[in-house]
């Protein structure tokens, strides 16, 4: 029998694309979909998938859950651990279309959901750590259950096949969002589960990653003291984590995160000026563990804006460009020049280098 | 009655090549060689011979051989004649049999049964000809609060820590098992390298304060040489709680080894035999560990990191846990397969737990708690090879302090009577006749050479596995895999076995 993900490592190759539009102005899930087709070659139809930024605005203020369920007892189990911690504000299917080239796809359900008050403060937890741990605990306890996206006003579709067929499969066409990012699988196994597929998210941070770490396990082992259990064995899946750890639990800005995880070599971190070298080595000094070393280029999602990173050799390729509001990060520049051919800046990241886009701030806020 | 026992080792002269120089005679201090004016010829007494091999290395015609014995007992797999011949001993002499250096019997190696991943295809190597590969590596404390100052800069909450350029130091020998010229070597090669040498428990000599900022001083049971100066002249202080060769008790430096500088260094009496207690006797428990541990920080500040050194017993992992737990910054574990000046050889061959196992233990007791960002690992006992250093490091180890390596890179043979005082390289003896022998021009050179050589071969491995930094192999579990090893094994070790993917 195969195994499923999670139970064996899978390394894979990929490819990456986002976009974000930093006034705030939407777009439909058409574009990113039609990128990401630009670079099928770089997929093997073992998995696709897509994250979405600001497209649930009449549900905002709760957090969007997405499931996939093997059968009706793991949606009832799930259901009744949700509703001991959430209220749900409201629950359906996701509309999916029925492809010939998707199959196998598991019950595929969203909920809105608020913290029971008593239920919160009961914990002494701040709302999102308490998430964060029922989040954990669905995905650990409940067989059959996998709760792929957990965020407020964002949402992640994923799932086994050619990642501009997922996008069509889940009707991104509807979606409009500021923010999206995508991801086209070519595994090195065959995991044959939707909750393998990319981006990896936790609450409203997704990452979608091309590469293979020759860190892994050395950055398991370390984060997994801090609670996070890496049930997927996936580059992704702790990658994501360790910017949690670092950026919530631990409070670090997402420029301090990436002198963490793509560190500067010490030879060059000496030659730069006293405060930047100060800075550099009390984080690499701090966080030796979270170093991610071999391939890897990432484009880490949040509330309100994408950063793509390097490896610190760079040995992954990853383009930035932007064009008026819209900046645009992929593998290869071919997918945004599909969406995009007329840009006003085309430009490769170094390696290690993060490269932030943010949403503009709205009046009265200082602009970044 | 004495029992006549067949010497272990003959020493074999190609009479045709001899020319009777007597340079054999003359460096042999255990006088194994010597003219006989009847013959005209040289002659040997095999007794004597220790297997040193400084004759064979200086005999300038290359006449000289040492041969293991043909001589047998009536062969008994139960009854060795090694084993024979310690009943023999100790029926004669009623005492407690003595050796030194490591563990030399046939023992599993877990090293040997551990064998490192390299990337194909899906991830690139990387070459370290071509691109920076780091090694050095930094011990001690790293559990610092995120803290900032009014313009959101990061402020320096951290503890003290050490700097290695390479993930190797040179293990505790103190001045007194080893010579003064031995101490010189391997100070001006740890200063050479980046890295630190370690005083052991026999204090510091005052020429060499001037490098203290690569020495580690070590605080024993004896309390040998520690003062103020001592202290406060150091990098890092190690406490030795234990060693790997002789775990459960103290030391013994016989009488014969304390010259007059030794014993000004330990501050004791000249002449007189030196014993370590088997305990510290101001710790009977892990309370009054941390007790120590922190009068030290008082003692200097707060300004230099504290060692725990323990040898690998059977608890290791829960000892570690509560060392952890003791404010010290750095744990030092040293497997039964360590080396020593001197060591009853029952204790050095029964007791105690191989590094590799003890370490993998450690690392994941420390992480299942949580608190491995607490202290550093530094693996020893038994460390032959870059190769081992890499394996350790991957199983978890921050560094690894070498020995048995070091004394080998100083001309060192392995003959293992250092407990006689009569080394012939001038490594483990106080006579100053033989002292003079090590040069501590070339000494430091060989081991600068020989630490070299392993860290151009760890960048080598590292670089197949794509990875340039060491801090991402440290306990990079998957980077390794068992061959020959029981599920047990494997499981205590936290590998898989080779051919198993994850």
């Amino acid at each position: 029998m195969l195994l499923r993900e999670g139970e064996f490592r899978n390394p894979s190759g990929c490819a990456i694309a986002g976009v974000i539009d930093r006034s705030g102005q939407s777009m439909n899930g058409e574009q990113i979909i039609e990128a990401i087709s630009v670079m099928h070659e770089r997929s093997n139809g073992l998995g696709g998938g897509f994250a979405g930024y600001g497209i649930y605005p009449h549900f905002k203020d709760f957090y969007a859950f997405h499931l996939f369920y093997e059968g009706a007892t793991a949606q009832e189990e799930t259901e009744t651990f949700i509703k001991r911690h959430f209220e749900i504000v409201y629950f359906s299917e996701i509309q999916t279309r029925k492809l010939p080239s998707i199959q196998n796809e598991p019950l595929i359900y969203r909920y809105f959901l608020a913290p029971l008050p008593q239920k919160l403060a009961n914990s002494h937890l701040d709302e999102r750590e308490y998430v964060a741990r029922c989040v954990n605990r669905i995905n650990a306890q409940i067989k059959g259950a996998y709760v792929f996206s957990s965020g407020k006003n964002m949402g992640i579709f994923k799932g086994v096949g050619y990642p501009e067929e997922i996008g069509r499969f889940y009707r991104l066409e509807e979606y409009e969002g500021y923010a999206w990012t995508s991801h086209g699988r070519y595994p090195t196994n065959t995991p044959g589960w939707w909750g393998g597929a990319h981006p990896f998210g936790l609450l409203d941070f997704s990452v979608v990653h091309n590469g293979e770490i020759s860190s892994y396990d050395a950055n398991r082992r370390y984060i997994e003291m801090f609670g996070y259990k890496c049930t997927l064995q996936t580059d992704t899946e702790v990658i994501c984590y360790i910017i949690d750890y670092l950026v919530r639990k631990r409070g670090l800005t997402l420029e301090e995160t990436a002198h963490v995880v793509a560190a500067s070599f010490w030879e060059t971190i000496a030659t730069k000026d006293a405060q930047a070298r100060e800075q550099e080595t009390i984080l690499r000094r701090m966080f030796p563990s979270l170093l991610i070393t071999g391939p890897f280029s990432i484009i880490f999602g949040y509330e309100g804006g994408l950063m793509a990173l390097n490896d610190r050799l760079k040995l992954r390729s990853m383009i930035c460009a932007e064009k008026g509001d819209r900046a645009y990060i992929s593998s290869e520049e071919s997918a945004i020049r599909k969406i995009e051919p007329d840009l006003d800046r085309v430009w490769a990241p170094a390696g290690g280098e993060a490269v932030v886009f943010e949403l503009y701030k709205k009046e009265g806020e200082q602009k970044k | 009655m004495s029992m006549y026992i067949q010497p272990e080792y003959e020493v074999i002269r190609n009479e045709q090549r001899c020319i009777n120089c007597r340079a054999c005679e003359r460096q042999c201090a255990n006088e194994v060689h010597f003219f006989d004016p009847k013959t005209g010829k040289m002659n040997t007494d095999d007794a004597k011979c220790v297997n040193c091999h400084r004759c064979v290395c200086i005999c300038p015609t290359h006449a000289l051989k040492i041969v293991r014995s043909d001589d047998t007992y009536k062969v008994n797999a139960n009854w060795s004649k090694q084993t024979i011949n310690e009943v023999y001993k100790q029926a004669d002499s009623g005492g407690v049999l003595l050796s030194s250096m490591g563990n030399p019997n046939p023992l599993v190696s877990f090293w040997d049964k551990m064998l490192i991943n390299a990337s194909q295809v899906t991830n690139p190597p990387i070459d370290p000809l071509r691109e920076p590969m780091e090694t050095q590596v930094c011990l001690g404390k790293r559990t610092a609060k995120i803290e900032r100052d009014a313009s959101g800069k990061l402020k320096n909450t951290l503890l003290p820590h050490l700097e290695l350029k390479v993930p190797i130091m040179f293990s505790a020998m103190s001045y007194g098992s080893i010579s003064y010229n031995a101490h010189a070597s391997l100070a001006r090669a740890a200063q050479e390298l980046g890295t630190y040498y370690n005083t052991g428990e026999g204090g510091l000599h005052k020429d060499f304060y001037k490098y203290g900022k690569n020495t580690i001083v070590q605080v024993a049971s004896g309390r040998f040489g520690v003062f103020k100066d001592y202290l406060e002249n150091a990098a890092a202080i190690e406490i030795k709680m234990g060693q790997g060769a002789k775990p459960g008790i103290g030391g013994h430096l016989p009488g014969t080894k304390i010259s007059s500088d030794v014993a000004e260094t330990r501050m004791i009496p000249e002449g007189v035999d030196a014993i370590s207690p088997a305990p510290h006797h101001d710790i009977y428990s892990i309370e009054d560990l941390r007790q120590l541990v922190y009068s030290l920080k008082e003692t200097t500040s707060y300004k230099k990191p504290i060692i725990v050194k323990i040898a690998a017993v059977h608890n290791v992992a829960a000892i570690a846990s509560g060392v952890a737990r003791s404010g010290a910054d750095i744990i030092a574990i040293d497997g039964y397969c360590g080396g020593t000046g001197a060591a009853p050889t029952r204790i050095r061959d029964n007791v105690g737990i191989p590094i590799e196992l003890a370490l993998a233990a450690v690392d994941q007791r420390l992480r299942e708690e949580g608190i491995r960002d607490e202290i550093s690992i530094v693996a020893s006992g038994s460390v032959r090879s870059s190769s081992d250093v890499v394996k350790a490091i991957a199983l978890g180890a921050d560094a690894c302090y070498i020995g048995t390596a070091a004394l080998l890179a100083m001309g060192c043979h392995l003959c293992r009577a250092c407990q006689q005082g009569k080394c012939n390289w001038g490594i483990a003896t106080q006579r100053p006749d033989l002292v003079k022998r090590l040069n501590p021009e070339t000494a430091s050179k060989n081991l600068v050479n020989l630490v070299t050589a392993w860290d151009r071969e760890i960048q080598e491995m590292m670089g197949g596995m794509g990875i340039n930094s060491i801090e991402a192999l440290r306990g990079n579990r998957l980077m390794l895999r068992g061959i020959g090893l029981t599920d047990t094994e494997l499981k205590v070790l936290g590998i898989r076995y080779a051919g198993e993917s994850i």
